[in-house]
């Protein structure tokens, strides 16, 4: 078993490769089986009794100890192994691979909620995360292949002649991979507290303990081969539910193909509900809810007086009665959630004011599913500047999301992997179609789910709501409340508050399928978080111990030590990492798409022209990465709240937002300059060495021998 | 080093297939999006530009990627510059 995954370093030829490709399709079918065994045994066990909390704990060992087990079999010291998995990994492997440290926990748990909840508009992220894929086989990943080391900042040091660009990628490289990677620490503590009822806290540690015996014992290699693993679970843990719920809606197991039937009953059903009078009954007490908070704000003081007292009366009166311990324990409560002073009378007021106002809209806040961007472009001046607005910066998200995904080190990096430039060239149409099964598969989820609860939850009594409703509410509040607001004892849509996290989650008991399948499901978002944080720690210990120490400080380093080192950094970065997550940032999703658009303006632009153009030299580069990302930031700095907040920055907000858009988007800006900057400097600046010419020539041909051709 | 006039032809024709496959990406993903409120006429009971966001542009997208892997993989052999297997 131990030389399951190759034990013999080096390339070996092209029959080696196809024997060992031979040997990993045996692997993954028996793999694969297994999985579906393992399912369909606890599903026997799940009916003969098991206990739900087994379950899920089941799941949790065995998973985390099987990436655990293929990162022992796959432990190495050797560098192109530790860096590169040797450099044999065939196209659909590292296809497969890619996808799982593509797909992240966003991907597989958010991206149908942000569908359910936002309609048409949540389609920039499956455009923008696939159509970025175009521009890693155009313009990057044959070429990178050729040039045949280990990072990226590795080509931007040879490219551009010298250390400030290499240090200006490591920079980059760890301010993006940084802020990802901590969003995916912080989705494995919540899935594995999910699946395991033990504390967040501890969820992120035993998390942890998963990823870093992967990649801390056999690098790339390891993670490479446990990514192909946790792709198969996560890809299974997707569809099933989907495929059960359109089976159960419309007979015809490919939800893909008749989704749009269910998404017109869905429009139809849209139309019914905002002309609900019960619906909008709802409504109007959000209404009034929000106009006595306004009233409340105008004049704070007097009504935190008022509140007081009267929290205080109904404490003493309930005592003068008599009444019982309960009611006046609930009045004592009451009075102690009075806000102390005025200041934090304002900001609690100030926030339930636009919960109220959120919730005093049809639909709960949604946008007819269908509608293509907000707005009229033939209505008023209003309703035309949303339109353009929506419109704007739809697509301003799809450019940031497709460049920063052709940008971000942890996928470029896996191109280095392929025995040849013939193969990372299909390897990135593997990548592609493997991300394809579940993001064409997202939007039909939303909308199956969708159509559940407009016709079928909607209008039951209390008293009949499923229990799945009442299980996540008491996971927590934040993601799943039901209350019957207008007291009228049936569930209106108004009356439901849901956080996009638990479209997917919930799915399984949404379709009324077994507890066994929910807990496959946690499984599959657990594998899409671990190895996602896998590729990415080991991105960031790369660029510190690769290129920062053997490159930059200590060139004469012996390859062991340099893996040593790595695998040190490793665990560091790692525990930094759990530790900022364990603060639960409050701005995580923000940041997240902040990485795509740093990655975007820092990268592709001295990238591609490191490719494409021979002329684009040190200090074009230099700057232009110093531009695109300083413009990035600013712009974010400027326009987001939190980010706001960290650098004092007081201005309104609409004086610094250029075009209306929004800073999710700033990339839009930084790139182009980027660009711009790299060729005006270059141009004003003397043109790159020859070596340099000829290594630009060396990877634009896959094989290069003069005279032959 | 000295490149010869084959070549040159080889980075020319690389440059045109990557410039009308970006013209085809550029007009699915952002043309399209651009208009996409017109495009609503009902497609297999979706919208159309509804259906293209969701289905439709994932699909050329992944075409687009095959298509070049394999134009490429053609064009080394043919101007002899494929790595040996």
């Amino acid at each position: 078993m131990a030389g399951m995954f190759g034990s013999t370093a080096g390339g070996g030829g092209a029959a080696d490769n196809r024997a060992f490709k031979k040997q990993l399709n045996k692997v993954y079918t028996w793999y694969t089986g297994g999985f579906i065994a393992f399912i369909l045994i606890l599903a026997v066990l799940e009916q003969m009794g098991l206990p739900r909390n087994w379950i899920g704990m089941i799941f949790l060992l065995a998973t985390v100890g099987l990436y655990a087990g293929i990162g022992i079999m796959s432990r190495t010291t050797d560098a192109a192994e530790y860096y590169v998995a040797g450099r044999r990994v065939p196209a659909i492997y590292n296809g497969m691979a890619t996808g799982a440290d593509w797909m992240s926990a966003a991907s597989f748990i958010g991206m149908a909620g942000t569908l359910y909840l936002t309609g048409f508009g949540g389609l920039a992220f499956i455009l923008g995360w696939t159509g970025g894929y175009c521009l890693v086989a155009l313009f990057l990943a044959p070429f990178l292949r050729k040039f045949g080391q280990f990072t990226i900042p590795d080509f931007l040091g040879a490219r551009y002649e010298g250390n400030l660009p290499r240090f200006l990628g490591i920079i980059a490289a760890i301010l993006c991979s940084f802020t990802y990677v901590v969003a995916q620490i912080y989705g494995v503590g919540i899935i594995t507290a999910r699946l395991s009822g033990l504390a967040f806290e501890i969820g992120i540690f035993v998390g942890l303990a998963g990823i870093l015996v992967c990649s801390f014992l056999g690098g790339m290699r390891a993670v490479t081969w446990t990514q192909v693993a946790q792709y198969i679970i996560l890809i299974i843990a997707y569809l099933v539910p989907v495929i059960w719920l359109s089976v159960k809606q419309t007979s015809v197991p490919v939800p893909q193909a008749v989704y749009g039937y269910q998404l017109q009953k869905v429009s139809e059903r849209e139309k019914q509900l905002r002309e609900d009078p019960k619906e909008k009954e709802v409504i109007a007490i959000f209404k009034s809810q929000s106009d006595a908070l306004a009233a409340k704000l105008k004049d704070v003081p007097a009504a935190l007086a008022a509140d007081k007292d009267a929290a205080q009366k109904k404490v003493a009166d309930l005592k003068a009665a008599n009444a019982p311990g309960a009611e006046v324990t609930a009045a004592e409560k009451a009075l102690a959630a009075v806000p102390a002073d005025a200041e934090a009378a304002k900001k609690a007021w100030t926030a339930a004011k636009t919960g109220a106002d959120a919730r005093a809209r049809p639909l709960a806040g949604m946008p007819n599913h269908a509608q293509v961007f907000a707005g009229d472009p033939n209505g008023d001046a209003a309703a035309q500047k949303t339109y353009n607005e929506s419109r704007r910066n739809f697509l301003a998200l799809i450019f940031c999301l497709m460049i920063g995904t052709a940008a971000l080190p942890h996928i470029l990096m896996r191109y280095y992997t392929t025995p040849s430039v013939k193969q990372a060239r299909q390897s990135v149409g593997w990548s592609l179609f493997f991300i394809f099964l579940l993001y064409f598969t997202a939007p039909a989820l939303a909308v199956l789910v969708k159509y559940e609860v407009f016709t079928v939850l909607v209008g039951t009594p209390f008293d009949k709501l499923p229990e799945w409703i009442a299980a996540w509410q008491a996971v927590d509040p934040a993601l799943l409340s039901v209350t019957d607001v207008n007291k009228d004892g049936i569930f209106q849509l108004g009356e439901m508050r849901i956080g996009g996290d638990i479209i997917v989650l919930a799915t399984p008991a949404i379709g009324g399928l077994p507890f066994v399948i929910s807990g496959m499901v946690a499984a599959g978002g657990l594998a899409a978080a671990l190895s996602t944080a896998d590729g990415l720690l080991l991105t960031i210990a790369n660029a510190l111990s690769h290129d920062l120490y053997y490159k930059m400080i200590d060139p004469n380093a012996p390859t062991a030590r340099r893996v040593a080192i790595s695998k040190a950094l490793l665990l560091v970065v790692a525990l930094l990492a759990a530790l900022v997550a364990s603060q639960k940032p409050a701005d995580i999703l923000f940041l997240v798409s902040a990485a795509f658009s740093f990655a975007a303006a820092a990268f592709f632009p001295a990238l591609v022209l490191g490719i494409f153009w021979k002329r684009a030299n040190k200090w074009g580069a230099s700057l232009g990465m110093i531009a695109g990302l300083g413009t990035t930031f600013y712009y974010m700095a400027t326009t987001q709240p939190w980010l706001r907040g960290m650098f004092g920055v007081t201005s309104p907000i609409a004086d610094n937002i250029w075009w209306g858009i929004q800073p999710i988007s700033a990339g839009l800006f930084g790139v182009p300059l980027g660009f711009a900057v790299i060729i005006v400097v270059s141009l004003l600046t003397p043109a790159p060495g020859k070596a340099t010419q000829e290594l630009v020539e060396h990877v634009r041909y896959p094989d290069l021998r003069l005279g032959k051709a | 080093m000295q490149l010869s006039e084959r070549h040159h032809e080889y980075w020319r024709k690389t440059l045109r297939i990557t410039g009308v496959l970006l013209a085809i990406w550029f007009v699915v993903t952002f043309v399209i999006g651009y208009f996409a409120r017109d495009l609503n006429f009902t497609f297999f009971g979706w919208p159309f530009s509804f259906w293209v966001a969701a289905q439709g542009a994932l699909i050329v997208y992944v075409l687009i990627i095959w298509f070049y892997a394999a134009y490429m993989n053609r064009l080394d052999q043919e101007y002899g510059v494929a790595e040996e297997e």
